[in-house]
């Protein structure tokens, strides 16, 4: 689908992006404009009653709703009429994008504007089709939208309300504030959709703990790049602090301290602020390998490591015990209501074999089934009875690349996490040819830190640059930022995700020719600040500054 | 020199590894038992000895008293703790200060003496200093010192500690002009600093990018030089108020005010200051390093460095000469006829010189002394004896440690900055890097090595701004300000990690944002606001 943006009928550009366009960037005017465009721009002024009382908070999905029924919803039927106290400092917090758009300002210079001519009065949201208003997002989400922006009134077109949060966060970074503080917006139209289904930040809650608040700020920013998956790897080795009904003691011996976990009601917490900003909650319970913490509040799940025959400490969980695989189907079933979304984590990477090889019970295991000394057919075993359990429990499973170089039979539509950089387009090419869809990971791993502007090296990933054919690019669902946490806690999160994550961001949304370093550098700068103005701790791209500090 | 002795006990400490033997940066000579006291948040006291030279209503005591029960205690009010166990405890109700030498009101310098003694046995608890600001070093081992068991009380372990710096200058360096930092960063980071037992902030003010510093006889260097003439600048009020607030907590201010390159952001205010390129015949419209060939600039200089002589009252100015960049100088007709009639040839450097030299004699004639960057050294600057050179390039003329022995035999005082550029990370435990440096592995007689006078983590803001400053500096700054204080034979990096990680959840607890060493988890984690 071709997506266009013009400014005054016309076509200036096609620009796809979180950032979405020359024009509503601030600091416009040293943007050097294309030749074809017009100098005669109008340049609308924004009230800053733009949105009404219902509208534009969490409530906006309820808006939505409303909108569905009668095709065309008219959000804000006040304007001049509108007594501006209702805009003061009462409007409640919940006004997300009213508060994104004019934050503070909003007293300082509301008076002034009402003679203005060319005006913005309304963002008209209309949601054609059925809204999905009090759905999950998922994968097959309809996340395209169109915005046309014009006197009086702009019009924001969606499909679903999922299009419609991608259009209210484009609508809000189009309107800036002149020299004399009017809040303004260049007449445009624009019309967008992503470019992969898939796109996603990976956070670490088991080396560090991270509160829900930083968990909760994450998906803020992460909805202000247009990010619509959170791969919540939730527990690893080193704590579990996902706290289960089933099997309470996993979190009561395996995380860092009891208050170092998340409660049912946290979890139902991220899942639900998740949703009402268009954003999926992947949860990742990785096995068999990383898995010490599981160990310590569930007895005879890991495999004894022996030497000279006696049991020191533990290995991955063991896969040859029936008890395993019960645990298993019990620990997954909760997991898969607690978690709305159709596809669950399960991990598989980093198996080590040392202490299976070393352990008696599983030598003579192995030689029951035929598998010789070949211990990733031990590993495929695990797996694939995991795999099993999962799909009984009607739900899609998500694996990282060892499980499909080690050659276990995946169903049908299991997708495959590549997160190994060496020669990692010719490990598309393999999964693809397969079959399977895929997720790239390998050349976004945001906890390697480095001096210097590392984001131009993620912003130049392409991910469909690996031989293969039409069909097999097309299973390239999306890719995923990861920032794992050796290193990483809620001290320096913030400033180590954004504005790296953002490039990869714009990577998986915008169109493929979307790639000038130097534009991006332009918007990127401008965006960081952006953040940084919404309470996000938005680390610098380079020397400079912005209009406004971070607290 | 009691070296054994500090072995024994340095074992011994890390034997035990209790919540005691946690203390950062580590003390030069430490005894302590398991036998401890307890401390009732409600009646304890900090209280000056009668013979103590200083009083109540010493500033920088009274305030530090205040400050560290804040943070030992916080605002909680305690529950009286119920005392069961078997070993019965002796409750401590007061630390008794007592400082031999009167001097509450002054700056603290290169010459302060930072020694303290503090005793808690069971007839005392006590600490001993020659100065305010040794007193306030033992306060701060003292704050350390002090544990809270599960239950809530407060303990103190019965311990001796006699402790010095190794090195009297532990200074950090901050940019604020490629990126400014407002005001409550400064702030935040010279209490981080103190924790650490950093004594030095040196102010890196203005440079290329911007020029953020308030000047009263040159309004507009601010006015046009600034990011932002209405936010992004330091009035004189803010300039005081960091001197003062880092003088209560025992450290100097060294403004660097860097010239003659780096001055891009002047040349908007000062009109004439530097020094026009050509392209070919023609001015090509930018412009240089400051023009040394105008007496206009000299008349410039003299007037500003009078004013920073005042405002800034410590006894040394930084006045950098760094990295200065000759092809603007060898394009210009009026400079290549300067060099002509002083008979420089094409040496520029000779020119650098010209211009240095006389900045130093101005500064000199204010009657401060100076640190200058390396190049000045390296360009053979003549210099007064008793000149700082601050070395800061890895490999370039020379590596390090070779620069050092250069620098000291030819008998000037060296400060060490190289290894310790905390803007440029990587990836894992980089602090461990940062703490295995030792100022003193060159080859020299021990003369030299006394001339090394210590060093400086720097904090360069080309990437560096206020989100994430806080995290970069701590607790990675940590490693060089316990090899810059503590015994050189206080190196093994298991026993430094974890007292590090243990350091960095108290940094949390105090509210500095500090970020993870390796895995693991802190009591009380950092929560955004």
């Amino acid at each position: 689908m071709p997506v266009w943006i013009t400014i005054t009928g016309l076509i200036i550009g096609s620009y796809w992006g979180l950032l979405m366009s020359h024009l509503g960037v601030w600091g416009t005017l040293q943007i050097p404009m294309p030749g074809s465009y017009s100098p005669k721009t109008l340049i609308l002024k924004v009230w800053t009653s733009v949105f009404s009382k219902s509208f534009l908070g969490d409530s906006n999905v309820q808006f939505g709703m409303r909108a569905s029924s009668s095709g065309v919803g008219n959000i804000w039927p006040a304007g001049h009429q509108r007594p501006s106290k209702l805009f003061g400092l009462a409007l409640p917090r919940h006004y997300r994008y009213h508060n994104y758009i004019f934050g503070d300002h909003l007293l300082y210079h509301l008076p002034a504007k009402f003679h203005v001519k060319a005006d913005i009065q309304q963002l008209l949201v209309s949601v054609v089709r059925d809204s999905e208003c009090e759905m999950y997002p998922s994968v097959s989400s309809d996340e395209s939208y169109s915005l046309v922006v014009k006197e009086p009134v702009a019009l924001l077109k969606a499909n679903r309300v999922w299009g419609v949060l991608r259009g209210l966060e484009t609508f809000s970074q189009l309107i800036y504030q002149d020299a004399y503080g009017t809040f303004t917006v260049n007449e445009s139209t624009i019309s967008d959709s992503p470019r992969f289904p898939h796109r996603g930040i990976l956070i670490d809650t088991a080396r560090h703990f991270l509160s829900v608040k930083t968990i909760l700020r994450t998906l803020d920013a992460m909805a202000f790049n247009k990010f619509n998956v959170l791969h919540w790897h939730i527990v690893d080795d080193q704590s579990f602090p996902y706290q289960s009904t089933t099997f309470p003691e996993l979190s009561n011996k395996g995380s860092y301290s009891l208050s170092h976990v998340y409660t049912p009601n946290e979890v139902r917490e991220v899942i639900e602020y998740a949703r009402l900003r268009g954003i999926r909650v992947i949860p990742e319970f990785d096995s068999p390998g990383h898995t010490q913490s599981w160990g310590k509040g569930q007895e005879g799940l890991l495999t004894p490591c022996y030497r000279s025959y006696q049991p020191e400490v533990s290995g991955p969980i063991n896969p040859t015990l029936n008890t395993t695989y019960s645990f298993l189907y019990k620990l997954f079933k909760e997991i898969s209501w607690v978690f709305p979304d159709q596809f669950i984590h399960l991990g598989g990477d980093e198996v080590e074999y040392d202490c299976w090889e070393s352990n008696p019970n599983i030598q003579t295991f192995m030689k029951q089934k035929g598998f010789g000394t070949d211990f990733s057919k031990l590993e495929s075993f695990y797996i694939q009875k995991l795999l099993n359990i999962i799909s009984t429990l009607k739900k899609g499973s998500i694996v990282w690349q060892e499980v499909f170089d080690n050659n276990a039979k995946l169903q049908s539509g299991t997708v495959v996490q590549v997160w190994k950089e060496q020669n990692y387009a010719k490990e598309l090419s393999s999964i693809t040819a397969a079959g399977f869809p895929v997720i790239i990971s390998a050349p976004w791993y945001l906890d390697r830190i480095s001096y210097g502007q590392d984001w131009r090296l993620y912003y130049a990933v392409e991910p469909l640059n690996f031989s293969g054919t039409q069909e097999q690019k097309q299973l390239v669902i999306g890719g995923e930022a990861c920032l794992w946490g050796e290193y990483v806690d809620a001290t320096n999160l913030s400033p180590r995700l954004w504005p790296r994550a953002s490039a990869i961001g714009e990577r998986l949304w915008s169109r493929q020719d979307v790639r000038s370093l130097d534009d991006a550098y332009r918007r990127l700068t401008v965006h960081r600040c952006r953040m940084v103005r919404r309470g996000i701790a938005a680390e610098p791209l380079f020397t400079g500054y912005c209009d406004n500090v971070l607290k | 020199m009691a070296g054994s002795r500090l072995w024994l006990s340095l074992l011994l400490a890390a034997a035990f590894a209790g919540p005691a033997t946690a203390l950062w940066p580590w003390p030069q000579y430490i005894q302590t038992s398991d036998w401890h006291y307890t401390i009732s948040p409600h009646s304890f006291q900090f209280k000056y000895h009668v013979r103590s030279a200083a009083q109540s209503g010493c500033s920088v005591l009274d305030e530090a008293f205040q400050r560290y029960r804040d943070l030992l205690f916080g605002s909680e009010s305690w529950q009286r703790a119920a005392l069961t166990g078997e070993q019965q405890t002796l409750e401590k109700q007061s630390l008794v200060i007592l400082v031999v030498t009167p001097g509450c009101e002054q700056l603290p310098s290169l010459e302060s003496v930072e020694n303290y003694t503090l005793t808690i046995n069971n007839e005392q608890c006590f600490l001993l200093s020659e100065t305010v600001w040794g007193a306030l070093r033992g306060l701060e081992t003292f704050s350390q010192l002090v544990w809270r068991s599960p239950e809530g009380t407060f303990f103190i372990n019965k311990t001796e500690i006699e402790d010095f710096p190794r090195f009297p200058h532990r200074g950090l360096l901050l940019d604020t002009s490629r990126h400014y930092l407002p005001l409550p960063t400064i702030l935040d980071t010279l209490d981080a600093m103190a924790y650490n037992k950093f004594n030095v902030f040196h102010w890196h003010l203005v440079d290329d990018p911007s020029f953020p510093y308030e000047s009263f006889a040159f309004p507009e260097l601010t006015r046009k030089g600034s990011y932002n003439p209405a936010t992004h600048i330091y009035t004189a009020q803010d300039v005081k108020e960091v001197i003062e607030y880092a003088r209560l907590r025992g450290i100097r201010v060294l403004a660097e005010f860097d010239t003659p390159g780096h001055t891009l952001s002047w040349g908007q205010g000062v009109s004439g200051l530097l020094t026009p390129c050509y392209s070919g015949s023609q001015p090509s419209g930018t412009f240089g390093p400051v023009n040394p060939i105008l007496n206009s600039t000299y008349e410039f200089m003299n007037t500003f460095f009078l004013e920073v002589s005042s405002v800034f009252p410590d006894f040394y100015l930084h006045l950098g000469g760094d990295e200065v960049d000759f092809a603007c100088w060898k394009s210009n007709p009026d400079v290549q006829a300067f060099m002509k009639k002083k008979g420089f040839g094409n040496d520029f450097k000779q020119l650098e010189s010209f211009y240095i030299q006389t900045l130093l004699d101005i500064v000199s004639a204010y009657g401060k002394g100076y640190v200058v960057w390396q190049e000045v050294f390296d360009n053979k600057v003549k210099v007064r004896p008793d000149t700082i050179i601050q070395v800061w390039r890895e490999e370039v003329p020379v590596s390090y440690m070779k620069e050092l022995a250069l620098i000291t035999e030819a008998g000037f005082r060296a400060l060490l900055s190289a290894p310790w550029y905390l803007n440029r990370i990587s990836y894992g435990p980089d602090w461990e890097d940062f703490y295995r440096v030792d100022p003193l592995s060159f080859e020299g007689s021990p003369e030299q090595k006394a001339l090394v006078i210590g060093g400086e983590a720097c904090m360069w803001g080309e990437y560096v701004d206020s989100t994430n400053l806080v995290p970069r500096l701590w607790p990675r700054a940590g490693a060089v300000a316990e090899r810059l204080w503590s015994n050189k034979v206080v190196t093994d990096p298991d026993f430094a990690f974890k007292r590090l990680a243990h350091f960095r959840c108290e940094l949390l607890r105090r509210g500095v944002q500090a970020q993870p060493l390796s895995v693991g988890y802190c009591e009380q984690e950092f929560e955004q606001i």
